[in-house]
């Protein structure tokens, strides 16, 4: 069972759907319970880094996070995927998981804010999520804040500037853009996170 | 690098769609499910699914439409047209919408804005600006802005409002020219360019296109970061992809192969 975490951030239809699509198991859910007795972990979201704030609200920070340390694997998406960073600018109260270090900035102002659109992948190698993607191939992102470039870097996007587009580190995944709104190669994401050992 | 995004619109009308759409390969050439599927394969970035008609008795099988259309649509997908309050915007969301695209009712009243992006994301709200060149001392840059299907004028300059629209926390803006819709004689460029320059948010141009090179053209020159355009089979080219492969040919940044 995948648990797609609903902390009230935006939509999380297209996610759910996806996975459906793919054939997996998938709850949404905002109970505490319901994620830790999930085998993988979804953490979504769109829109302000402050709506994660919820996840503290609600109990369900410290159920991801014990999932995660138990050796789940973790996949945030978007803002979910920010979040396992130290923190980011756009809500500099908020502290984020710290998986990877450093924090999210705004883009500079030599780029157009937001980055929306197709933008292509620069892939480091040896990444499960991103097994039999060919690099340079284009996804779908939509974000204001970018990630930078860490060791668990597993694949770069250049807008002004590199950052990270895809993090990894040994069960936990991160991918700054949509999957699930990124054609077939997203789906083979999804389809590789589906298919890791649940055990990590 | 960023390519410039090429998005198929489907124009509906009680659950078909209207105009277009000239598919050899389907069975059905007005099922917006069949066909927003096909465009995807064929290269398009993005799917809008406009409601033209939008009354109220045909709301739901509008939702109908889009839930059968998203489910295993994986690129995004706009829905447009009727949306009026937050409770609209939300149905579309949970049948499978990606984004709203709002228009005579974000004029009316801006804060329309500002709700549905703090429920849903500033990703999620696309405002339609439909406009039209004046020659009006009141519409200082000479472009109005037009409601009720462009219909009404709305005393309103297109520039500005596009610059009222990004502050109340628009993600983007889906600009048509009226004068060139339907004329396939090229978009507007010079309103493209004005008023994607006065604003840090994408900006998709529509309405006039009739070639590859009136792609070009509004990608150079009018500054636009997406294009638009419904009956985009009508160019003698076969698909989308033939398109992005002009584009392409011409230094434009597409998302190809796809």
């Amino acid at each position: 069972m995948i648990a797609i975490v609903d902390y009230g951030a935006g939509n999380l239809k297209s996610v759910e759907k996806a996975f459906d699509y793919l054939g997996a198991n998938v709850v949404v859910t905002s109970e505490p319970e319901k994620v830790a007795a999930a085998d993988k972990i979804v953490l979504p979201g769109v829109g302000h880094f402050s709506a994660l704030g919820a996840l503290v609200n609600m109990g369900l920070r410290e159920a991801v996070l014990h999932g995660a340390r138990a050796g789940k694997p973790l996949l945030g998406i978007c803002l979910g995927m920010q979040w396992l960073f130290e923190g980011s600018d756009e809500a500099p109260e908020l502290v984020g998981a710290g998986i990877f270090g450093g924090r999210c900035r705004p883009f500079p102002s030599s780029v157009k804010s937001p980055h929306v659109g197709w933008n292509s992948l620069t892939i480091r190698g040896g990444s499960r999520l991103l097994r039999n993607v060919a690099s340079e191939s284009f996804v779908y992102f939509t974000h204001s804040f970018q990630a930078p470039m860490v060791s668990g870097t597993a694949a770069a996007t250049e807008y002004g500037v590199p950052f990270s587009a895809v993090v990894e580190k040994e069960n936990i995944f991160g991918v700054q853009f949509h999957p699930e709104k990124s054609w077939n190669v997203g789906l083979l994401m999804l389809r590789n996170f589906c298919e890791l050992d649940s055990r990590g | 690098m960023l390519t410039k995004r090429i998005i198929a619109c489907l124009d509906m009308d009680g659950g078909r769609v209207v105009k277009g759409v000239q598919f050899v390969n389907l069975r059905d050439a007005g099922d917006p499910a069949e066909c927003a599927a096909a465009h995807a394969r064929d290269g398009a970035d993005e799917i809008v699914l406009l409601d033209i008609t939008a009354t109220s008795d045909k709301r739901k099988t509008m939702l109908d439409v889009v839930s059968r259309t998203a489910r295993s649509l994986f690129v995004p997908v706009t829905v447009g047209g009727g949306i009026r309050e937050l409770s609209d915007a939300a149905d579309v969301f949970e049948a499978g919408a990606d984004k709203i695209a709002i228009n005579s009712a974000a004029v009316k009243d801006p804060s329309l804005i500002e709700k549905i992006a703090a429920r849903f994301g500033s990703q999620a709200v696309v405002v339609a600006i439909d406009a039209r060149r004046v020659n009006n001392s009141s519409i200082k840059d000479g472009f109005e802005v037009f409601v009720a299907g462009g219909r009404t004028p709305a005393g309103r300059d297109a520039i500005q409002w596009a610059r009222e629209a990004a502050a109340c926390g628009a993600g983007e803006l889906l600009l048509t020219s009226m004068d060139r819709d339907g004329t396939k004689s090229g978009f507007d460029c010079e309103l493209t360019q004005r008023v994607a320059d006065a604003v840090s948010i994408p900006v998709i141009a529509s309405g006039g296109a009739g070639t590859p090179q009136h792609f070009i053209d509004v990608f150079r020159d009018g500054h636009a970061d997406a294009a638009l355009a419904a009956s985009i089979f009508h160019f003698g080219l076969e698909n989308i992809g033939q398109l992005k492969l002009q584009l392409r040919a011409a230094n434009v940044p597409v998302r190809w192969p796809c």
